[in-house]
């Protein structure tokens, strides 16, 4: 019992997943079952890959010890770019391919500029977010380009099969997750990201380079939250330039309130899921609940603080556990 | 005589201006545990940075077992055998005994380019057994070094370095911290590394520590070597004196 409590305790994702169970129970009985009717899921299940997508590439950042407030810009960045080589007449996979260029290029120069120059990626990030905005809007030019007819959203945005819950977007972000999860666990590179992120001097003198790990996840990141931004553009049809603002916090939030730790080396793929499943049903449970929908960045907040203190005391509740399981 | 495991030839060492190595030639030979000592600022860090890859000399040779090595990396120096277990001590709290056992070296079920899968039931088994070999007891592999106390982290240092067969360990301050009974845990893994076939250089501040622990004492001050004789010889007034 102890054994699995400790177990329990451990797993700060877990804790969140029971939580996401209850509120899902307290909303579908708030909102009449509304929320969890085909209809709704198959809404939230629009928005939920291209959130959790972006958690997922900031999850990974935090666990090697870094911060991209940039996600949102870029979220914005890579479709507009997009948007304007389609314009352009370029192909649409050579564009894709340079739209995601453009985001590795992004995440390596803030990962380069926080380490070349020492100075804490909070900042770089937030210089870069405004700067990836100002671009997005500067490249379109004020108005939002329209999106050629022909683009391959079976490929993408499309719903799986006719009358499916599911949009392609889902499998994507399903395999995108599965291979993050198994990059963290099973690689060798996954060690070394969770060791430069526990302990960035015992990895380096340990021979590992720390610096191009670093500059790896925040490109990861980068691409993430831009083939996101794709998802999204896709699915509504138009690159406006003001998508993503605001998103970099929620995927902060997601990550912190699936167990991620803000000083690195502790944090999960399946928590950065639970955590933005979370704030969607939160969003989602809201509206249903005909509560005033200014209250979700309240409810948001009161979570993260919450979910922070909650993983603290578990770990130390852990702790105490092993000690006398030892004595 | 045998060939020493290390000789260092006329090091030197500027840091922006501060001559912090002056000539500094050392041999140690197989076998050997060297204790160094010395005040804050006397070259022990330099030397012991040169050492294990972190930094590279401005002259000067270093021969490990006769042939000449440029270290340029801590990668390099482990590559040659020499393991370096620094006082802030070299594992990450935040991850399982096994995982740490094996950073930067974990053994690979398939790879591609360096990258790939980590054999994690060789990390498990082989964990076990290497903290076994230095006579620690712990619970699990997969326990998180964070709860182990300060001394068994060391322990557990010590064991990869025997682990990956390296022959010479560094031992930078690994007593600092720690509490007495803990301090006595690393003096013995520090006694120990004599019938394990293994080379220590053993740096502290603390004289009893190293007499303790070691059978040559070598001493530093001002970025040279001032003192340097066989433990058995000498005693820890007369190393106090001179510094």
């Amino acid at each position: 019992m102890k054994r699995f409590l400790k177990i329990y305790l451990d797993k700060p994702e877990l804790a969140g997943l029971a939580l996401l169970v209850i509120l899902l129970v307290i909303f579908q009985i708030k909102s009449n079952g509304i929320l969890l009717s085909v209809e709704n899921i198959r809404g939230v299940m629009g928005l939920l890959p291209e959130m959790a997508l972006v958690a997922i590439g900031v999850t990974m950042l935090m666990i090697c010890g870094e911060f991209d407030l940039s996600v949102g810009s870029v979220f914005a960045l890579m479709p507009m770019s997009i948007a304007v080589m389609l314009n352009a007449g370029t192909p649409f996979p050579l564009a894709l391919l340079i739209g995601l260029a453009i985001c590795a290029l992004i995440g390596f120069i803030n990962g380069y500029i926080t380490l070349q120059f020492a100075i804490p990626s909070f900042i770089t990030t937030l210089g870069m977010l405004f700067i990836a905005r100002s671009l997005t809007i500067v490249i379109s030019g004020g108005f939002p380009p329209l999106l050629p007819d022909n683009l391959p959203t079976w490929l993408f945005t499309d719903y799986i099969w006719q009358g499916s819950i599911l949009r392609m977007s889902f499998v994507w972000f399903v395999v995108i997750a599965a291979l993050a999860a198994a990059l963290l666990s099973l690689t060798n590179f996954g060690n070394w990201i969770r060791a430069t992120g526990g302990f960035n001097e015992a990895a380096a003198s340990m021979g590992i380079p720390v610096k191009r790990v670093k500059i790896i996840c925040f490109m990861l990141c980068s691409m993430l939250a831009g083939f996101a931004g794709l998802l999204q553009v896709l699915r509504l049809g138009s690159p406006l330039p003001s998508i993503g603002e605001g998103l970099e916090l929620q995927a902060v939030a997601a990550a912190v309130i699936g167990g991620t730790a803000l000083a690195g080396g502790i944090g999960t793929v399946f928590g950065a899921i639970i955590g933005t499943l979370l704030i969607r049903t939160i969003d989602n449970g809201l509206v249903l609940s005909r509560v005033d929908a200014n209250w979700f960045k309240f409810a948001i907040g009161l979570l993260t603080m919450f979910a922070v203190i909650a993983n603290a005391w578990m770990a130390r509740i852990s702790r105490k556990i092993k000690v006398e399981a030892h004595k | 005589m045998t060939t020493p495991i290390i000789e260092c030839r006329n090091l030197q060492k500027w840091y922006s201006g501060v001559h912090a190595l002056k000539n500094v030639s050392l041999t140690i030979h197989p076998g050997e545990t060297v204790g160094l000592v010395g005040d804050n600022g006397a070259g022990k860090s330099t030397l012991v940075k040169i050492l294990s890859g972190v930094h590279h000399q401005d002259a000067g040779e270093i021969l490990i077992e006769g042939k000449e090595v440029h270290l340029r990396s801590p990668k390099d120096a482990m590559h040659h055998g020499l393991e370096t277990i620094y006082q802030y001590n070299s594992m990450v709290p935040t991850m399982s005994i096994a995982r740490n056992l094996f950073i930067g070296r974990e053994p690979l079920k398939w790879a591609f380019g360096g990258f790939g899968l980590m054999d994690q039931k060789r990390m498990r088994e082989e964990s076990v057994q290497a903290i076994a070999d230095v006579d620690l007891h712990l619970r699990s592999p997969d326990a998180l070094v964070g709860e182990l106390s300060g001394g068994q982290r060391q322990g557990v240092a010590i064991a990869r370095a025997m682990h990956f067969r390296s022959k010479v360990l560094i031992l930078d301050e690994p007593t600092n911290h720690l509490s007495v009974k803990e301090t006595n845990k690393v003096i013995g893994f520090v006694r120990g590394l004599k019938a394990q076939g293994l080379t220590g250089i053993f740096i502290s501040h603390n004289m009893q520590h190293v007499f303790q622990s070691c059978d040559r004492i070598v001493a530093m001050a001002r970025g040279e070597i001032v003192f340097d004789r066989p433990t058995a010889e000498t005693s820890i007034d007369e190393v106090h004196d001179l510094l």
